[in-house]
């Protein structure tokens, strides 16, 4: 139950949250909901290649890739008008984008209530959040365990 | 001094027409020294993107509740956020949200709870609004504080707790949940995560009338004869049942609760705000799962 165990970029952004007032850390979220990339084409393309995410409260969709180098690629798409959803899937992509996949599949559960936004986000949502993290992480096994 | 009343003529054929403003009366008194503008939505940071110019947020997971206790604010704490919001008693509120206003429906009914004089909802919330291309900012509203009594919350016209329900079996209750949900085929709303209730199925008695079938495409509510076939004509309630509405946690059924006190003048409606949530995990309170009323 440490933040040590935790992939240093999302080491870094848990321990922003934790350090910051409560009342700032809606603002966090609200700056990495407008961090989450474009889609590339090919799932714009093709959006039936992103897995539904059906315990968040708002549309989502989550891919994750793992290339040649083990190295875990992450493709999200969240409606513009949700997002409380978008800075969850934000902050995924900011911390675990393009580590490898080892280090992915070792980010605990309970990460999503490190961040310490229970006070201002109701149980509902960090269980989204988590459930989003969990099929990232069923993606990667099953791509790491394939090859 | 409160505002005047929105007299567009969908809005006259309602119970009570001074509850509802159309988005083009908001737009005209935006101004008004009398008017607070409250956004409430599902989704905690869609303010913070950009809300109607000078509306304040309330928050119904943060702000509204109790921290510890599964209960509404108290008197002093309602007088605080109120104060805190610059809103005064005399003040004319006007709510509005995301997703049809099925969170703003429910900051209505708690302010109600405390009385608060003069409450209205913005008829198709958010979305309408956008919608139109109406002038939305991310600027923070700057209001003063206010002066706000303590006033203590008046449960019993407008909230039925369990034991009121258990009481209650065999008079009208609606289930504003959606189909599966009341047949007890998921535990939780379709695409939602699940709540943590350990049954599934509904309240004896209860008639299936998903909250959304009250409100058009564009989340304005339905014409008032629209409703009334809705609610008197196939759920069969009339004006001075004794009705009991409830949800999972009470925000869609007030949505319900709001068309059917406001809008058709029913005298006695109560939100069970435990909702599905409390009744799905009590011991021995019964439960139906058929997709009739049981």
């Amino acid at each position: 139950m440490t933040v040590e165990a935790l992939p240093e970029p999302l080491a870094e952004i848990v321990e922003t949250f934790a350090s910051s007032p409560p009342r700032d850390r809606l603002e966090l979220l609200l700056e990495y909901s407008q961090t989450l990339p474009p889609l590339p084409e090919r799932f714009r393309e093709h959006p039936e290649r992103l897995e539904p995410v059906p315990e968040c409260q708002s549309p989502l969709f989550v891919a994750a890739e793992v290339d040649g180098d083990r190295r875990v690629q992450i493709f999200v798409d969240a409606p513009q008008e949700a997002p409380t959803t978008r800075g969850f899937a934000g902050i995924f992509h900011a911390g675990l984008n393009g580590l490898s996949a080892e280090e992915v599949l070792g980010v605990p559960g309970d990460v999503t209530v490190r961040m310490s936004l229970s006070e201002a986000v109701s149980p509902l949502r960090l269980r989204g959040a988590t459930a989003l993290l969990g099929r990232i992480q069923r993606q990667v096994r099953e791509q790491v365990g394939a090859a | 001094m409160a505002l005047p009343n929105d007299t567009n003529p969908k809005l006259a054929e309602y119970a009570h027409p001074e509850k509802l403003v159309t988005s083009s009366w908001l737009a005209e008194h935006l101004d008004d020294p009398g008017l607070v503008v409250v956004e409430s939505d599902e989704d905690i940071l869609l303010y913070e993107t950009g809300h109607i110019p000078g509306a304040v947020k309330v928050d119904w997971h943060t702000e509204l509740n109790d921290p510890i206790t599964r209960d509404y604010v108290d008197a002093e704490g309602f007088a605080a956020l109120m104060s805190a919001k610059g809103i005064g008693r005399e003040a004319t509120v006007v709510f509005y949200g995301d997703k049809s206003n099925w969170w703003a429906a429910y900051a209505l009914w708690v302010f109600s709870l405390f009385g608060h004089p003069d409450l209205r909802l913005l008829d198709g919330g958010r979305a309408k609004w956008e919608a139109e291309g109406r002038p939305m900012t991310t600027d923070a509203p700057g209001r003063p504080t206010a002066d706000y009594p303590n006033v203590e919350r008046d449960d019993a016209r407008i909230r039925a707790f369990r034991n009121d329900v258990l009481a209650h079996l065999g008079k009208p209750l609606i289930d504003v949940r959606s189909p599966d949900e009341y047949t007890g085929k998921l535990l939780h709303m379709a695409n939602y995560p699940q709540e943590g209730a350990l049954r599934g199925g509904h309240i004896p008695g209860a008639k299936s009338v998903p909250w959304a079938k009250a409100a058009n495409e564009d989340g304005t509510f339905k014409s008032r004869a629209e409703l009334e076939a809705l609610y008197g004509g196939e759920a069969g309630l009339s004006t001075s049942d004794d009705v009991v509405v409830y949800c999972r946690i009470g925000e869609r059924s007030s949505h319900t609760w709001f068309a059917l006190t406001h809008l058709l003048g029913y005298e006695k409606v109560r939100n069970y705000d435990g909702s599905w949530t409390e009744w799905g995990n009590s011991v021995r309170v019964p439960i139906e799962r058929e997709a009739d009323p049981g």
